[in-house]
């Protein structure tokens, strides 16, 4: 393992200019879900999750509906940079290395994107 | 294009203990908890679907298949909240000595054992379902 700094190595590792930053945003996400999760696991419990009515009560009141979209952001990005590393720990092989980046990618994008577009729908009653 | 010699995670060069269990097992869960975020998603766009597509997809849920990964998402859940407050602490420089990074390995045991109690049994006292 050589700790030598330079262009080429610099050009082979993204990472050597994003890694401290990705590790930051990894801790502040953890510590902004910490909250989240607690207040999600809460709602749940007392809201009863197979009532359809109930769910989408919860869902449009307003505090609800910002605080879930937070959940959702906030747990996309901190899962997604979490998977980054399991990759970059496990898969050597560059190829797929990229191919597995890009899914993980692409997969959490659609579904926040998606889920985001629900919560909202749901709150300001345009899909019904 | 990527060498063999990246950095890795410290975890994967060192002797075998028990801490180091829940070390790999924090990994283990954030993973269990990725697919878990996508059936939450789905959860959620389910409802933004209307009352039918809803009520299709909790009884999908309901499968016992999906009832045993739901019962291993809420283990997994409680272990990575309870290891990843301990990993908080440790970022915070607190807690690194050995005897406290053993006993806040044992508190993570007992707080994981009394969440999953906890909503389990309010699960199974309410109606059964799972979020």
């Amino acid at each position: 393992m050589t700790q030598t700094s330079g262009l080429g190595r610099i050009l082979r590792q993204t990472s050597a200019r994003h890694g401290a930053e990705d590790w930051w945003t990894q801790r502040l996400t953890a510590l902004a879900l910490v909250p989240l999760t607690l207040w999600f696991c809460v709602s749940m419990l007392l809201t009863p999750a197979m009532n359809y009515f109930a769910v989408r009560a919860w869902m449009t009141r307003p505090w609800n509906t910002v605080l879930l979209v937070a959940f959702i952001l906030v747990a996309a990005y901190h899962s997604y940079l979490g998977l980054r590393v399991v990759v970059e720990d496990y898969v050597h092989e560059a190829g797929m290395r990229i191919a597995l980046m890009l899914l993980i990618r692409f997969v959490y994008m659609l579904s926040a994107a998606g889920a985001v577009l629900a919560v909202c729908a749901v709150a300001f009653g345009g899909i019904a | 294009m990527l060498e063999r010699s990246r950095p890795l995670s410290p975890f994967l060069h060192y002797r075998w203990q028990y801490t180091n269990t829940l070390s790999i097992l924090h990994r283990v869960t954030g993973i269990a908890l990725a697919g878990g975020y996508l059936l939450l998603m789905c959860w959620l766009m389910a409802v933004a679907q209307g009352e039918v597509a809803y009520g299709r997809f909790v009884d999908r849920l309901a499968h016992p298949l999906f009832k045993v990964l739901l019962a291993l998402g809420l283990a997994s859940f409680a272990h990575h909240f309870c290891n990843g407050l301990r990993h908080l602490f440790w970022d915070a420089g607190l807690g690194l000595e050995r005897r406290e990074a053993r006993r806040s390995a044992w508190m993570v045991v007992v707080g994981v054992i009394l969440i999953i109690a906890l909503v389990g049994s309010v699960l199974h006292f309410r109606d059964g379902g799972m979020p």
